[in-house]
C-alpha cells in the first residue's frame, strides 16, 4: 500500500502538472479564434448532454497546424531556434569543459569553493542578470567604453540586439548546466587511468583524447541536453538581447499569444515545439539510464 | 594453476644458479646512483644506490611509507629524482617521459580503461606504437592466451572478476614487451587463496617471457615466494638486499630480522670465545648463550641475537648435548593447525617463542599451559647482530 502510494506521487504530479495542461493546450490548438472570453471556440457545454459533446468535437480541426506549414515564418523560426540552440550548446561546451576540467583537477580543499562560484549567479534573478548584460553590451555600455578607452577600437561595436548578444547571453546563463554534469563525471575519474595511458605510450594530449574525453562523455551528453532543450524554447534572452533579426520560436509564440491574441495558433506553436523537444528529451533520458546502469 | 618449472628463485632452489648480482662482470639493467627524492620537506628516498639485473624478479619490500612506491614511480617516469640518476641499460632515463620509456607498469588499482573491452585494453599500448594490424592482433591473442583470458576478450572490465582483472592488467602491461615490468602491489586486491595461485602464475609468466620484474609489496610472504632478490626498505633507505633465503637466514640488522617472519630478539653483550664463536651475556642470573658468527664482533660490544622460533626446540628435560638451553614455563600456545607456537616465559620475564610442527593429534600434545619446559638451540641457529 505504502509502496503504491510512493509510486503514485510522481504519477499524480505528472498528470496534474504536465498531462492535464498539455491536453488543455492541445484542445485550444484545435479550436478557432473568436473575439470573446476566452478568445477561442468551441467551449465544452455539458448542459447539452451527449449532443453537446458531439457538437464540441465536431468543431475541432487541425486548421491551425495546417496554417503553421503555410506561413514560412513558423518553420523558419523553428529551424532558427534549433540552429541557435545547437550553436550555443557547442559554445557552452567549449567554454564549460575547460572550467569543469580545471575544477576536477583542483586541490580537493578548493573544490567546494569553486563549485560555489559556479552556482553563485543563481542567487540573483535571471532577469536582472540579463538586463545587466544589456548594460554591458550596449553601444554606450561598459564593454565598448573599455575597448574605446584602451584604444582597441575607435568606433563602438554594435553587439546588443544582434545574434552575438543572444549567444553571449545564452552561454552565460546556461554555463552551470554544462559545467556541473561534466565536473561530476571528471571528478569520479581515477587519476591512475591517465598515468596508465601515459605509461602505455600516450602523450598528455593523446591521453586526454583517448581516456579523459571518452570517460567524461556521459557528462558531456547530459550537459549538452540540459543546455539545448531549454534554449530551443528560450524567450527572455532573444527578446531582451536579440534584435529584430533574431528569429526564435519562443518569441513567435509570445507575439501570437499577447500581440495577436490568437490563442489557438499560439497553442499549435507550443504543441509542435513540444513534439520537437520530445526527441532530445528521450535521448537524454536514455543517456542517464545507461550511465546509471554502467555504474552498478 | 598451470604446471610450472622448478624455480631458480624463491624458496625453491635448484642447480642452475641464477645470480648475476654475484658476477662482477654482469651489467645491471637498472642502476640507481645515489638517488634522493624529496617531496617538500619530506625525504622519501635517501641517497640510495641499487643495481637490478636482467631477468631478475626483484621485490621491494617494506612497510607503507618506506619509499618503495616512490622508487617504482621514478622507474616508470612519474617522478624525477631530486638528486642522483637512474640508468636503464646504461642510459640515464631521468629526462625521458613515461610514454617514451621501455618500461611498463601494472597499477595497484589495475587502472583498466572502463570504456574499452579487454581486447582493446590489451591492444591500447600497441596501437600507440602504430603496430601493423596483423601483428597487433597476433600479439593481443598471444597475451590473451598467456593469461588465459581468451573467452573474456569482448567483455568490459566491469563484467569480469577481480582475479581476471588482475590478469588483464598484467597482459596489458606485458603486451609491449617492455624491458622492465613494474608491479605495484599486484596481488593486493585478491583474497589469500587466489593470491597464492596467482603468485605462481606470475612467476611462471616471468619465466616464460624473460622480462625483468620489479614488484612492490608489503607482504613479506609474497616477496619471499616470487622474488629472486628482495630489498627490505625502511624510511627511504635499503636495509638489506639479498636472496630470500639470505634475508631470512642471515638478516643484517634487527630491523630486517624482525620485519621478515617471526623472530626472538635477545639483547646482550658479546665476548669472543674461540674461533668465530662468541659468548653472549644477556640477563642477570642466566647462563651465557653461545653463537657463532663469521662477522667480527669486538669484545664487550653490545649486540642482539636473532633466533627463529622454528629453530628453537622445546622439551620437558634439559637436552644433554644442547649448547644453549633456557628454562621457562608455557605462557601461551598459538595453534595454527599445522604448527603450534609456544610462548614460553623465562625466569626473568622474557617471552620466547618456539615453534613445532604438529605431527601428532592435538589431544596428544606434550605440553600445555603452565608446564615447565626447556628451550634449546644450536650455536649456528642464532644470528649474532652487532649494534
Amino acid at each position: 500500500m505504502r509502496r503504491a502510494l510512493l509510486i503514485a506521487i510522481p504519477y499524480v504530479w505528472l498528470l496534474a502538472l504536465f498531462l492535464v495542461p498539455f491536453f488543455i493546450v492541445l484542445k485550444i490548438s484545435l479550436s478557432d479564434i473568436e473575439l470573446a472570453i476566452p478568445p477561442y471556440t468551441p467551449t465544452l457545454d455539458l448542459s447539452q448532454g451527449w449532443a453537446g459533446i458531439r457538437d464540441f468535437f465536431s468543431q475541432l480541426d487541425f486548421e491551425n497546424f495546417v496554417w503553421l506549414t503555410e506561413d514560412d515564418l513558423y518553420w523558419k523560426a523553428y529551424l532558427s531556434s534549433v540552429k541557435i540552440a545547437l550553436i550555443s550548446t557547442v559554445l557552452t561546451l567549449i567554454v564549460g569543459y575547460p572550467i569543469a576540467y580545471g575544477m576536477a583537477r583542483a586541490p580537493t580543499e578548493w573544490r567546494p569553493t569553486l563549485m560555489m562560484l559556479v552556482i553563485l549567479p543563481f542567487w540573483t534573478s535571471f532577469l536582472i542578470r540579463v538586463y545587466a548584460w544589456m548594460g554591458i553590451l550596449s553601444n554606450e555600455g561598459y564593454l565598448n567604453q573599455i575597448l574605446l578607452w584602451t584604444g582597441i577600437i575607435s568606433t563602438p561595436l554594435t553587439i546588443l540586439n544582434t545574434n552575438t548578444a543572444v549567444y553571449i547571453g545564452i552561454v552565460y546563463t546556461y554555463l552551470p548546466f554544462m559545467i556541473l554534469p561534466i565536473y561530476s563525471a571528471l571528478e569520479r575519474m581515477d587519476e591512475s587511468l591517465i598515468e596508465a595511458a601515459e605509461d602505455l605510450g600516450c602523450s598528455r594530449v593523446q591521453a586526454f583524447w583517448l581516456v579523459t574525453i571518452p570517460l567524461s562523455r556521459p557528462g558531456i551528453i547530459a550537459g549538452c541536453f540540459l543546455v539545448m532543450i531549454p534554449v530551443i524554447g528560450e524567450f527572455v534572452i532573444p527578446s531582451l538581447l536579440g534584435g529584430s533579426g533574431t528569429l526564435m520560436i519562443g518569441k513567435v509564440l509570445w507575439e501570437e499569444f499577447f500581440s495577436n491574441r490568437d490563442w489557438p495558433v499560439a497553442s499549435a506553436v507550443a504543441v509542435v515545439l513540444l513534439l520537437i523537444l520530445v526527441v532530445p528529451i528521450v535521448l537524454f533520458q536514455r543517456n542517464q539510464q545507461k550511465q546509471a546502469e554502467a555504474e552498478q | 594453476m598451470p604446471l610450472f618449472p622448478v624455480r631458480r628463485t624463491g624458496a625453491v632452489l635448484n642447480s642452475t644458479v641464477f645470480a648475476p648480482w654475484e658476477d662482477p662482470q654482469a651489467k645491471p639493467l637498472i642502476q640507481f646512483q645515489n638517488v634522493t627524492k624529496r617531496f617538500g620537506e619530506f625525504t622519501a628516498i635517501d641517497n640510495l644506490s641499487l643495481d637490478i639485473f636482467e631477468q631478475e624478479f626483484f621485490a621491494l619490500l617494506g612497510p607503507s611509507g618506506c619509499g618503495k612506491t616512490t622508487m617504482m614511480r621514478m622507474l616508470a617516469g612519474f617522478e624525477k629524482p631530486s638528486e642522483g640518476h637512474i640508468l636503464l641499460g646504461g642510459q640515464d632515463i631521468d629526462p625521458i617521459p613515461p610514454n617514451k620509456r621501455a618500461v611498463n607498469m601494472m597499477f595497484q588499482s589495475y587502472a583498466l580503461f572502463p570504456h574499452l573491452s579487454i581486447w582493446e585494453n590489451i591492444a591500447f599500448g600497441l596501437r600507440r606504437d602504430n603496430m601493423p594490424k596483423h601483428d597487433l592482433e597476433e600479439r593481443v591473442e598471444e597475451m590473451l592466451r598467456l593469461t588465459r583470458l581468451e573467452q573474456f576478450a569482448r567483455r568490459k572490465p566491469h563484467q569480469i572478476s577481480g582475479g581476471q582483472r588482475q590478469r588483464v592488467a598484467l597482459a596489458r602491461s606485458l603486451a609491449k614487451a617492455p624491458k622492465l615490468l613494474l608491479l605495484d602491489e599486484p596481488l593486493g586486491a585478491l583474497d589469500k587463496k587466489l593470491r597464492q595461485d596467482t603468485q605462481f602464475e606470475l612467476m611462471d609468466i616471468q619465466e616464460k617471457t624473460g622480462t625483468t620484474f620489479v614488484i612492490v609489496t608489503h607482504d613479506q610472504e609474497e616477496a619471499m615466494t616470487v622474488a629472486s632478490r628482495v630489498a627490505v626498505m625502511d624510511q627511504g633507505k635499503l636495509m638489506q638486499v639479498a636472496t630470500p633465503d639470505k634475508i631470512y637466514e642471515n638478516p643484517n640488522s634487527v630491523y630486517v630480522a624482525d620485519f621478515i617472519g617471526d623472530v626472538n630478539i635477545i639483547a646482550g653483550r658479546a665476548t669472543a670465545n674461540g674461533d668465530e664463536t662468541y659468548q653472549i651475556d644477556w640477563a642477570e642470573g642466566q647462563t651465557p648463550l653461545t653463537a657463532s658468527s663469521a662477522s667480527g664482533v669486538s669484545n664487550g660490544q653490545s649486540c642482539h641475537l636473532a633466533i627463529r622460533p622454528e629453530k628453537v626446540t622445546i622439551s620437558a628435560e634439559r637436552p644433554s648435548e644442547a649448547i644453549n638451553a633456557v628454562q621457562g614455563k608455557v605462557h601461551d600456545i598459538a595453534y595454527l593447525g599445522n604448527l603450534s607456537t609456544y610462548y614460553v616465559e623465562l625466569a626473568n620475564g622474557t617471552i620466547m617463542k618456539a615453534q613445532t610442527a604438529n605431527t601428532r593429534r592435538i589431544s596428544r600434545r606434550s605440553f600445555t599451559w603452565e608446564d615447565p619446559v626447556w628451550l634449546s638451540w644450536t650455536a649456528t641457529a642464532a644470528v649474532l647482530l652487532a649494534d
